[in-house]
């Protein structure tokens, strides 16, 4: 286990609010921190969907006052929003750099530098090696990098701990209400090393994430949209 | 004590000519320039004027005199240019260079000439330098500028010792004191031949005869009057210098350059608690030509070893070519650094203050460009793009706080994109919309929010938003700018994506 880069379980076990029935999914049901994980995100209403799920787990990882790097090729995210996912926007540092190669790099000398809480990288592709070196570099600093791979024919394997696919779903609202509801996502595990993988339907509602049970007609709707 | 150095270039102009017409060398030459409807010489080389002809003879007597004489036409002010570019050149052995019109420089060599050994070699080395670009010089070095500029022109030993300028300046004739024409033409009808001749009459005796400007120049020869130059460059008040005896080709070569460089700029600014936040070395080459390299720094720093990771990155921008005689590192901006202070109380630290994390977002802006990093704040505005702006620094915080009582997208879009839309009445939202030739049926919709343009700052339409979900319960944040009027289509945008 700790080869494969994960740490013996310690006192502080992380644990995100809500999401206990996905962290059964991983070893030792915790969420593992200090490792690689990667989303996959090729449709840009993917992209916004991943980043609302990751700002409430990255609320968590920066504990208030961390910092958050988010390297990218293209400006595009708004900070505002992840104010309401708990996270303070002005402690997000974005880095705009010209080519995927330079992002990785960045990603890379990010994960190697103790004083970040958790990195966030969006690239077309992740090679195998390139994903053992982001690998190696947060096993000596426990970093935790979040890698959102926006390329669907550049997909292979990697050295990530799990690779999560995030899509949005319907919300729901009680009672025929009008108007949208909280946000909904449809939450899968696809590769979880050493665990098993899985689909769950979370919503982030005051504050927290909660795991709803899916009814029939929005089973349908999934699949549609898969 | 300071030491001053003057160049003379008794033939600069004609100098300059031959370099570039080496096929008249050891030929008269003299330039000539129009003055009262006639043609006068205005400078001369060396051989015009063993053949009698000076500065201020008309043109048509010199040709008559010498047959074969190459008279070319004045150029305005190119002496002054010449003069800027080779006190430009210069720089390499001193920084302080001031131009001394109309044939001379004036340099403040304090503390330089060791570097080259002794005074001498240090003459020779720029002497014999010069000599190479074509240029006949004669070099003083004193310490004031008078009394160099007297020993280049008028004495034979170049040199004039530690304030033994008063014997070396008395056996000179009036013309090295850098007089008007006609003050020295009274001197002369006195018959003082000499310096020392009228150097102890009385002041007021001389003032009276001769005006202030005797004394005051006398003055500034014998180092009695402190006399200004005005530098060609401004000193930098950062700077770090290191000529280099071989010239330096190799990459472990100029790595032990600049870390020699940033050690001794690193020392100086900690013990003034000052930190660099921009940072430049210039590569002088052989061949005449500057690399330069350029590192900024997001906060103040003077750790060395930092600054080098910085600098290293760039290293290979520097093309040595034939070699780089000297390194100077030049702080261009300095601000107090933070001192790091142990932390009793944790939790007021913010991730920002600590030292790596600044040193790893200037790694990343040396790689990837001055404008890769950045955060934003909070602005008082409504409009999207408008309600966040770049902070300037890490440590920036504002009173405005975050404004969260209305969804925002995660993922908003530079530019608004049109999109085509069914809307059924007017302030509904739409019920489909058409975005990169993909429909999306909207099941469910939350607005207007309308948001009025700032009137005081631009004009425009305002914009209606609403919140939409498509039967895939993908989420989206459209508008339409302005109201719906008679016999216009209203226009839709797409400019966001909610989580």
């Amino acid at each position: 286990m700790r080869l494969e880069g994960f740490k013996p379980l310690s006192v502080d076990a992380f644990h995100v609010d809500g999401l206990q029935n996905i962290e059964h999914a991983f070893p030792n049901a915790v969420f593992p921190k200090g490792c690689v994980h990667e989303f996959l995100t090729f449709k840009q209403e993917h992209v916004a969907a991943t980043a609302g799920f990751v700002a409430g787990i990255l609320s968590k990882l920066m504990n208030r006052n961390g910092v958050c790097l988010w390297i990218s090729t293209r400006r595009k995210m708004f900070p505002t929003a992840f104010k309401a996912f708990n996270v303070q926007p002005d402690n997000i540092v974005f880095v705009n750099v010209r080519s995927h190669q330079h992002a990785l790099w960045a990603a890379e000398e990010a994960l190697k530098c103790k004083a970040v809480a958790t990195v966030i990288a969006e690239v077309p592709e992740l090679t195998f090696m390139q994903s053992r070196r982001l690998q190696l570099a947060v096993e000596k600093s426990n970093v935790t990098g979040l890698v959102l791979r926006t390329d669907a024919k550049k997909l292979c394997t990697t050295a990530c701990v799990a690779r999560w696919e995030i899509k949005p779903i319907a919300s729901r609202l009680d009672d025929g209400l009008p108007g949208v509801g909280f946000p909904r996502w449809n939450v899968s595990l696809l590769k979880v090393r050493n665990g098993k993988t899985g689909s769950w339907m979370v919503e982030w509602s005051a504050d927290k994430y909660t795991v709803v049970e899916q009814r029939n007609d929005e089973r349908e709707l999934v699949q549609k949209a898969g | 004590m300071k030491r001053y150095m003057s160049i003379w270039f008794p033939c600069l102009l004609t100098d300059w000519w031959t370099k570039r017409n080496p096929q008249h060398r050891d030929r008269p030459v003299v330039f000539v320039e129009k003055n009262h409807g006639r043609l006068i010489v205005t400078a001369t080389n060396i051989e015009a004027r063993q053949l009698g002809i000076h500065q201020g003879v008309p043109a048509a007597d010199a040709k008559a005199m010498v047959s074969g004489l190459i008279a070319i036409d004045g150029i305005p002010d190119k002496a002054e240019q010449l003069l800027a570019a080779i006190g430009e050149w210069c720089i390499r052995f001193t920084p302080v260079v001031a131009v001394d019109v109309p044939d001379g420089l004036s340099l403040d060599i304090s503390g330089c000439a060791h570097l080259w050994g002794n005074e001498k070699k240090y003459l020779t080395d720029i002497a014999s330098r010069l000599h190479e670009h074509g240029y006949t010089t004669r070099i003083g070095i004193a310490d004031t500028i008078g009394a160099a500029w007297a020993a280049a022109r008028f004495s034979a030993n170049p040199i004039v010792e530690p304030s033994q300028q008063t014997a070396a300046l008395s056996q000179l004739p009036p013309d090295a004191l850098r007089l008007e024409a006609e003050t020295l033409e009274r001197l002369h009808k006195i018959g003082f031949r000499t310096i020392e001749s009228f150097m102890h009459i009385k002041r007021s005796a001389l003032r009276r005869r001769f005006g202030n400007h005797l004394l005051q120049r006398l003055d500034q020869a014998l180092g009695h009057e402190f006399e200004f130059i005005h530098p060609l460059l401004p000193v930098a008040p950062y700077e770090e210098r290191l000529p280099c005896l071989e010239p330096i080709v190799t990459r472990t070569g100029i790595e032990i350059a600049l870390q020699k460089l940033l050690d001794a700029l690193c020392e100086r600014l900690r013990n003034e608690g000052l930190g660099l936040r921009n940072a430049v070395v210039k590569c002088y080459r052989v061949d005449n030509k500057i690399e330069i390299i350029e590192v900024n720094t997001s906060s103040a720093s003077n750790n060395p070893l930092h600054l080098f990771r910085l600098f290293e990155m760039k290293i290979s921008d520097v093309k040595p070519s034939w070699g780089i005689e000297l390194f100077v590192l030049n702080a261009l901006n300095v601000e107090p650094v933070r001192l790091n202070q142990s932390v009793v109380w944790n939790a007021s630290q913010t991730g920002f203050e600590k030292a790596e994390l600044t040193e790893l977002l200037d790694r990343i802006n040396v790689k990837a460009g001055a404008d890769a990093v950045f955060r934003y704040l909070p602005q008082e505005h409504y409009l999207p793009e408008r309600s966040i702006v770049r902070a300037q620094s890490l440590l920036q915080t504002t009173e405005t706080p975050w404004w969260n009582d209305r969804p925002r997208p995660t993922v908003l879009l530079q530019q608004p994109e049109p999109i085509q839309v069914t809307a059924p009445i007017p302030d509904y939202p739409p019920m489909l919309f058409v975005y990169e030739n993909e429909v999306h049926k909207i099941a469910k919709a939350d607005g207007p929010e309308r948001i009025e343009r700032e009137w005081w700052i631009d004009e425009g339409e305002f914009r209606d938003y609403y919140m939409v979900e498509d039967e895939l319960g993908q989420r989206y944040w459209i508008f339409r700018a302005g109201a719906y009027e008679d016999g216009r289509v209203a226009r839709w945008f797409i400019h966001g994506f909610f989580a």
